[in-house]
């Protein structure tokens, strides 16, 4: 069974180096001081912060069992990858019709307007052993473990 | 609005080159000591709050920040130090006492560093803790005077009736430290790693979170002064109750909690109205006198039904020895004396750096005089007052403890920089907080690990040390005073230890 | 078990996946009288913009039939079903036997009867053949000038595509404002606007009376007001209508599309129909209506897929909803989203003209029954999860229509189920 994220709010100390190490991971060069120099406006996070006082926590995508936005993608870029089972959106064929954006239930898919205007998601650092914002929280409040039937939005 | 004569403590020196302005340091330092400047796109600071705590330099994705001393410095003054005078113009501006957190912080002597321990070679060999066993077991409580035992053609069996034990898997407890000084979350870290490790922790006299009573197996519960969440089920949950008369940290006063830290929760565990300080009388307002100890001490055994030990927790103050005595023949099954080391959540500094003994001084004398008075055996001695280390504690045993308390050791384990303000709420590694923003920083499940990780690693080195002076059980180290040898230490300090000097 | 679909679009390949999941021995076959394998219908608008090549256009990888072990009857017509003999009749005389059936025709472009219409240059937008026909009439006729009849989704689509390849186009829409399907008044002002900006003439209340053609060729249009207009290119974007013709003359029941269960299931044994043909159940409006959109087209016939081979995957119901972008400006609308002053009802808004930002949600016993965002879109899809689920927001009412909205604005229960997959109690 593939593995996934698993958000513990009552550990997320809002701290955001989820988001910076997603970054970071998502660039080409994949060094923090150069991707924050010369990429920076280019990349974006693909998750969200949500904060409320104390509450907070990194939403990225679900892995949802039954994906809403595959099942509206109209180009088909939305798939699911048949070697690891991880939802993911191929840049190469998605043409930024926002169907994903319009039906994910947890607001997890991005419009990535910085570059191609296409949609961006979490794709689990793919191919990584470990997602980025899994490796780099500093207090686990984002675990990666098999789940079960439950473990995922409807 | 006169000016004040505070400067910082600390500069915060931050890498342009490797900053890149992520803000991490600005959301996790509860100091507000950084700002990010929207204008410039740059990240700045404010030194003058900076309370030394490494937060932002921990979390710096890019290793970007240092926290150095402040280098200001005043002419050379022998005995007008910079601290003296910083504290004068605080209490100048306050009126009000230097209150401080954690432990003595002025050049005491450590007598732990002036002891060495002996290695077996050439007449006795010395054990392979990998290869031999090691026991590190050890049992706290009132030990009888003689076992008496029957032989059938069974085999043999016990007559003598054993009063109430703890069983310690190895000889280190977490001290006394309450919730209210410190977090739930840092609470829940202790309960679970001394589960885990087969040891106890002790609640302090903030009382017990419902919460934790699934560990009361391994908790030792404190009725202190204030007699804070003392009630029946606190009594029956745990598996030792401690009569705290004093502290190492600030002997012969009480405890205090702000009211801002009084939360629901607390204020519910403590049986106190929220938003109130929580102030711990001096003495208890019930024992005057060693007759009302005894009392008090037989009233709890009578409410337990003899089934769990009664400890006395009392700071090591002069003439520790006979006091100890007195516990003892009270009915104490279980003696602790916190030396002057010892750390604390608040307390007036002036209290914190002279009042009291250290541990090492203390545990050598009672022990040699509950020795001396055929005593020893009737209650279990626990150390308690800055243990810094596994030699600490090897040393600690072997002037006569039986065991020791750990505190200040297991904050720093979960992340505690000893910026001593601890007082102030304001936790950034979300131990001595109660601010929920920042409690959320001491995740259980890496505090009970990192705990565990230390009592480990402690265990390991306390058996390397053992098999190196030949013994494999802590009971042949207790009071073994002769593999001890003192260094640097004058006539009356060998003698007030029981111990020789080196070469001797 | 031969499993039989008539049909090779959306609801074919989620019959297939979904088939698939779960067997591998079933037989599977694909009839369609198109030529082309798997291709994305809603693809055709940026395609015929220009904006990607059509070797983009297919909607999976090319070996998807023989990946997944079907075998495509392409242009094969069907063009009538034997119900007891479980046939399906073809155009090329060979029946095709079946055990299960699906019927996945789509839907077919409503075009008016106009006079004039059987010239060159009139396309209607639904096929891969129409949008390669417009491509070769503008590049062989040049041409600048096109009329899009039709202001609804599909017609505006076409309009942008249009705009992309520097057409002038004039959009003439018979109801009075256009977009009404979808939006309320001050969302189709908007996008009223964003047309004009980008230089699009939009006649509301109007139609088309005759198509006028010189050698052959469109050469404008006649108006029901006003002066005729000239047009080098016409295409029908009024909307599609349930393709049931395959059905006619059996006893499966056809309402405006084809009557369906909670498993897509027809009327005849054996037989389910399930995409723009089917009449399946909206639950925003408690009832069974045809709503012609891909997400609904791929989920009902993953559903039907799956009860062929025994997997009861019940449908909890389909919700109306559109995505599009005008001149680089995005709109979303989901659910009930274009009422207006409609009692017992209530309506949140939020709107900016200038810079063309407009949210509005409609919010029935306290919950959510429809919500358009057009400008910023941002996480649109939590609103379309608490319609579809119809949590009660009464208490989140301000957050809801904030800034910061997010699933911390949302109740307690809801958020958790959402972030770690926990059951709601709604």
């Amino acid at each position: 069974m593939s593995k996934r994220i698993v958000i513990h709010e009552e550990h997320c100390i809002g701290c955001r180096l989820c988001e910076v190490h997603c970054l970071v991971q998502h660039s080409s060069s994949k060094d923090i001081v150069k991707a924050y120099g010369g990429e920076r406006s280019h990349l974006m996070p693909r998750l969200t912060v949500e904060e409320d006082g104390p509450v907070s926590f990194a939403l990225q995508c679900r892995q949802c069992e039954e994906p809403s936005c595959v099942e509206a993608c109209v180009s088909g870029a939305m798939h699911r990858d048949p070697l690891t089972g991880t939802v993911v959106c191929d840049e190469d064929v998605c043409v930024g019709c926002w169907m994903c954006i319009m039906v994910c239930p947890a607001g997890a898919i991005q419009q990535n307007l910085l570059g191609t205007r296409i949609a961006s998601k979490c794709d689990l650092c793919y191919g990584a052993e470990l997602p980025a914002c899994v490796a780099n929280c500093p207090n686990e409040a984002l675990t990666f473990e098999v789940v079960d039937e439950k473990g995922a939005a409807s | 609005m006169a000016l004040s004569l505070a400067t910082a403590s600390f500069c915060i020196e931050r890498d342009p080159a490797r900053c890149i302005a992520c803000q991490v340091c600005v959301r996790q330092c509860a100091n507000d000591v950084h700002f990010y400047d929207a204008d410039d796109d740059v990240v700045r600071s404010r030194d003058l709050t900076c309370v030394g705590c490494h937060r932002c330099v921990t979390l710096c994705p890019t290793q970007a920040l240092s926290v150095r001393q402040n280098p200001l410095e005043f002419r050379p003054h022998a005995n007008w130090a910079p601290a003296i005078l910083r504290n004068i113009y605080k209490q100048a501006e306050t009126g009000g006492m230097l209150l401080t957190g954690m432990g003595d912080d002025q050049p005491q002597r450590i007598y732990w560093d002036h002891m060495v321990l002996n290695a077996s070679q050439v007449t006795n060999p010395s054990i392979d803790p990998v290869r031999e066993p090691m026991e590190l077991k050890t049992y706290l409580g009132s030990k009888p005077e003689r076992l008496e035992i029957t032989e059938d053609g069974e085999g043999a069996t016990l007559r003598t009736e054993i009063t109430p034990q703890l069983e310690l898997d190895i000889p280190i407890m977490f001290s006394a430290m309450s919730y209210g000084s410190i977090s739930f979350n840092a609470c829940e870290s202790l309960a679970r790693a001394a589960t885990e490790a087969g040891t106890y922790y002790n609640t302090g006299e903030g009382g017990l979170h419902p919460a934790l009573y699934q560990y009361g197996p391994n908790t030792i519960a404190q009725v202190a002064s204030g007699r804070f969440g003392v009630h029946l089920d606190y009594l029956n949950a745990a598996a030792a109750l401690e009569i705290k008369i004093g502290q190492g940290a600030k002997p012969g006063i009480g405890g205090h909690l702000p009211g801002e830290k009084v939360t629901l929760d607390i204020s519910r565990t403590r049986m106190i109205p929220q938003g109130t300080d929580a102030l711990s009388p001096a003495p208890h307002h019930d024992i005057y006198s060693i007759e009302d100890l005894r009392q008090l001490i037989y009233a709890i055994k009578e409410a337990t039904h003899y089934q769990k030990p009664v400890s006395v927790k009392v700071a090591a103050v002069h003439n520790i020895a006979p006091i100890a005595s007195g516990i003892v023949r009270a009915g104490a099954d279980i003696v602790a004396i916190d030396g002057l080391r010892g750390g604390t959540g608040a307390a007036p500094t002036m209290v914190r750096n002279n009042v009291g003994i250290p541990i090492e001084l203390a545990i050598a004398a009672v022990d040699a005089r509950l020795r001396a008075e055929g005593v020893r055996h009737r209650a279990s001695l626990v150390a308690a007052g800055s243990m810094r280390c596994s030699a600490d504690v090897v040393k600690a045993i072997a002037l006569g403890a039986d065991a020791v308390y750990i505190a200040t050791s297991a904050l720093v384990a979960m992340g505690c920089h000893l910026c001593q303000h601890c007082y102030t709420g304001k936790c950034n590694w979300g131990i001595a907080t109660q601010d929920p923003y920042l409690t959320k920083r001491l995740n259980p499940n890496i505090g009970a690990r990192r705990l565990g990780n230390l009592l480990r690693a402690w265990a390991l080195e306390i058996k390397e040390m053992m098999g190196g002076m030949g013994i494999n059980s802590i009971e042949s180290l207790r009071g073994n005073r002769d593999h001890l040898r003192g260094i640097g230490l004058n006539a009356v300090e060998l003698d007030a230890l029981g111990i020789k000097a080196a070469g001797m | 078990m031969r499993a039989v679909i008539i049909g090779n679009s959306a609801t074919a390949v989620g019959a297939i996946e979904a088939l698939r999941a779960v067997d591998q021995r079933a037989e599977v076959l694909v009839v369609s009288e198109e030529s082309h394998l798997i291709y994305s219908r809603p693809l055709l608008s940026h395609y015929l913009g220009g904006e990607i090549a059509c070797s983009r256009l297919a909607y999976r990888p090319s070996d998807f039939y023989t990946r997944h072990d079907v075998t495509p009857l392409l242009e094969t017509k069907a063009t009538g079903i034997d119900v007891e003999g479980h046939r399906v009749l073809t155009a090329n005389g060979a029946p095709i036997a079946y055990d299960k059936l699906l019927v996945a025709t789509g839907g077919v472009p409503i075009v008016p009867p106009t006079p004039g219409i059987d010239t060159q240059g009139v396309f209607t937008f639904t096929r891969r053949s129409d949008v390669e026909g417009i491509l070769a009439h503008l590049e062989k006729h040049g041409g600048s000038r096109a009329v899009v009849v039709g202001g609804g989704m599909i017609g505006i689509k076409a309009t942008d595509a249009l705009l992309k390849r520097g057409v002038h186009v004039t959009m003439i829409e018979l109801a009075p404002r256009i977009l009404g399907a979808a939006l309320d008044s001050a969302a189709s002002r908007l996008m009223t606007n964003l047309l004009t900006e980008a230089g699009v003439d939009v006649l509301t209340g109007n139609t088309i009376t005759e198509i006028q053609s010189r050698d052959g060729r469109v050469c404008g249009v006649a108006l029901r007001e006003g002066a005729p207009i000239p047009a080098d290119l016409i295409i029908f974007g009024i909307g599609v209508r349930p393709n049931t013709q395959v059905v006619q003359g059996t006893e499966v029941q056809v309402n405006r599309g084809i009557v369906v269960d909670e498993y897509m299931r027809t009327s005849a044994p054996d037989i389910y129909a399930a995409g723009d043909v089917a009449e399946a159940y909206d639950l925003v409006v408690d009832m069974n209506r045809t709503v012609a959109i891909w997400p609904n087209a791929y989920r009902q016939g993953a559903i039907a897929g799956a009860h062929m081979v025994g997997v009861e995957t019940p449908d909890e119901g389909g919700v109306a909803m559109n995505a599009i972008e005008v001149h680089g400006v995005p709109a979303i609308s989901v659910g009930n989203s274009n009422l207006e002053d409609e009692p017992g009802h209530e309506f949140l808004t939020d709107l900016d003209e200038r810079a063309h930002r407009y949210k509005r949600l409609v919010l029935k016993d306290n919950r959510l029954v429809g919500a358009i965002l057009v400008g910023r879109i941002n996480r649109a899809g939590i609103y379309t999860g608490l319609i579809r689920h119809k949590i009660d927001v009464g208490a989140s009412r301000a957050a809801l229509m904030s800034e910061q909205f997010g699933l911390l604005s949302l109740p307690d229960r809801y958020r958790k189920h959402v972030v770690t997959g926990e059951g709601i109690e709604v």
